[in-house]
């Protein structure tokens, strides 16, 4: 596979051509298709990506569609960016949602979880009011940000079909 | 692996007190004005260390940095004062790097590879390489694992430690009040402290109404960025019977305990609990003491977050309860078990946690370099009034405890006992 090098909001973002797995991950978000890989000796699934089982190390393991819905387990709330490209977006969410996809396994405290901004239905920075309604339990769907060929980035929307957390955490106001 | 530990109660046992901190010295913390290389920095705060301790270049063969990719390396700072090395070691690494490399430091002398050695820490966290990671460091390319992290504005210590810290909220009813008390106490510690940069006292409110950074870090919440090197001197027990100063004997150390996962520690729960968890069984039992023993206690406050989340995790109140601990009044100088003397990172200034070792070296030969009058004697005659501008002595110190951290998944311990 040829390497990415790519820009994502005025920032280089670049994957290595020796970087299988990453390259691997990337190419199915660019069809907007999430995949992760489960291993083939104790099928377990993971992210990020590594090269070998974090559970009992086999390196045999295969890319398997993971449906990008699940819940928040927690985030930050970013007012003072540190990047210069996401100046622009603040107030903006940091995500990690538990996948329902493998949630408490294989052990109790163990989830998928898996890292995004908090964006619109249709892929863009969520404006302050959404950011307000998002806390610890709100359930969410993935969306994706397109960036170039054979690149697109995994984010999280809030799941309309679902039924919400009356009330989900937030750092207290 | 469970989070509590079957070992062997023994192991551990035979170097307890055997080897000691001898030296300790630094240069003053910066923001401006006219700053130092770190070469020129290291070279004056092991010069420091050495006249601290009464060594002299030719009696020190042995020296370990850390630094993350941002500094100077022992050859050049060995040359620039005439030590010739035995042992040399350069290692990549932030705020767990002290304590592990004083494990480190013990295990090569008792190998006989070499006699004394200096750990040095020098960082331009100010002029240079911004340890918040703004200016240059914001805008170099993501790659490799950073595609995961970086590309969703989640670079930042703070922004990347504070999941654990906003959960740690969620689970037990941490509050921001509750946790601002490390600030203030640590500002109090620091108006006691000539060395220290900020040196103004603050309170809660101050804190809480600081701008939010990201939640739950205000302002306040968060470190200061200086330029600044720090060297201790590390050599046996038995040679250090016949230097210059009270010995201060390391009596257990942990390095770089991890939680699982350490690649991305958030995959593996609960993300409240920090690695603290997992080293303090190993800690204790070397050092052969536990928590309450402890008379001092050097945390890691990047943040007043870490300072509460590994108060609770290495043992001294139970889980949950760590919001409770920090503001309670224990860790305040006057208090049962007062926490960073010096003011720490939060105030003092930011050196990669080599200084509240520094500190608590002090604190154990009880001459706290602070306001009290020197005595006929060369020693400082420390009142105990711990009001503004006053002293920072704890009262009859014995035993201290380092606690560094690198991130939630990751970090180190050092317990120190005043020796005869």
């Amino acid at each position: 596979m040829t390497s990415l090098n790519v820009d994502y909001l005025g920032m280089p973002l670049q994957v290595d051509d020796l970087d299988h797995e990453n390259l691997a991950y990337f190419k199915h978000c660019a069809a907007h298709d999430f995949h992760l890989q489960k291993c083939d000796d104790c099928g377990l699934i993971r992210y990020p990506t590594t090269t070998a089982c974090p559970w009992c190390a086999s390196p045999k393991a295969t890319w398997v569609p993971v449906e990008g819905k699940g819940a928040v387990h927690s985030y930050t709330e970013v007012h003072h960016a540190i990047q210069p490209a996401f100046k622009a977006h603040v107030p903006y969410l940091i995500l990690l949602v538990d996948l329902d996809t493998q949630l408490g396994k294989p052990s109790e405290h163990e989830a998928l979880r898996v890292a995004g901004n908090l964006m619109t239905a249709d892929g863009q920075f969520a404006p302050p009011d959404l950011v307000a309604k998002v806390g610890i339990g709100s359930r969410m769907r993935m969306v994706f940000s397109d960036v170039a060929d054979g690149i697109a980035i995994p984010q999280w929307t809030l799941d309309e079909s679902a039924a919400q957390p009356a009330k989900p955490w937030r750092y207290p106001e | 692996m469970a989070i509590t530990q079957e070992l062997d109660a023994n192991a551990g046992a035979s170097l307890r007190n055997k080897y000691a901190v001898v030296g300790v010295g630094e240069t003053s913390y910066t923001r401006g004005g006219d700053p130092m290389t770190t070469r020129a920095m290291a070279t004056i705060a092991l010069r420091n260390a050495m006249q601290d301790a009464g060594l002299k270049p030719s009696e020190v063969d042995g020296m370990l940095s850390y630094s993350s990719g941002d500094s100077t390396f022992s050859p050049f700072i060995a040359g620039d004062l005439g030590i010739r090395l035995n042992f040399y070691m350069d290692v990549f690494g932030g705020g767990s790097s002290t304590e592990a490399l004083v494990g480190i430091a013990i295990g090569i002398i008792e190998a006989g590879m070499c006699e004394s050695v200096a750990i040095f820490r020098s960082m331009n966290g100010y002029s240079r390489v911004r340890i918040g990671g703004t200016g240059a460091r914001s805008a170099v390319p993501i790659v490799a694992e950073q595609v995961h992290h970086r590309t969703y504005g989640w670079q930042s210590a703070g922004q990347m430690f504070a999941p654990s810290f906003m959960r740690h909220m969620y689970d037990y009813g941490t509050t921001p009040e509750q946790v601002a008390h490390v600030k203030v106490a640590h500002s109090q510690h620091a108006s006691n402290n000539p060395k220290a940069l900020y040196k103004q006292r603050v309170t809660v409110d101050d804190v809480v109404n600081s701008r939010m950074i990201c939640k739950p870090l205000h302002l306040l919440d968060c470190c200061v960025e200086t330029d600044n090197a720090t060297a201790i001197i590390v050599t046996s027990a038995e040679r250090a019977r016949d230097l210059k100063q009270t010995p201060v004997l390391i009596s257990g150390v942990v390095g770089r305990v991890s939680k699982p996962r350490v690649d991305m520690h958030y995959q593996h729960g609960p993300i409240s609990t920090v690695a603290g968890a997992y080293g303090r069984d190993r800690l204790w039992r070397n050092a052969g003491v536990g928590p309450e023993d402890i008379d001092v206690t050097g945390s890691y406050d990047a943040f007043t977050f870490t300072t509460m989340l590994q108060l609770e995790d290495y043992g001294y109140c139970k889980k949950g309860e760590g919001g409770d601990y920090v503001s309670n009044g224990t860790t305040f100088l006057g208090g049962r078990r007062p926490n960073n003397t010096s003011g720490g990172h939060l105030c003092e200034g930011y050196t990669h946690g080599i200084a509240m070792v520094a500190e608590n070296v002090r604190q154990l030969r009880r001459e706290a370099d602070d306001s009290c009058p020197i005595g006929h004697d060369g020693k400082r005659q420390h009142t105990y009034d711990h009001a503004e501008g006053g002293c920072r002595q704890v009262r009859d110190a014995e035993l201290s405890a380092n606690l560094g951290w690198a991130m939630p998944g990751t970090g180190s311990a050092l317990v120190m006992r005043r020796g005869a």
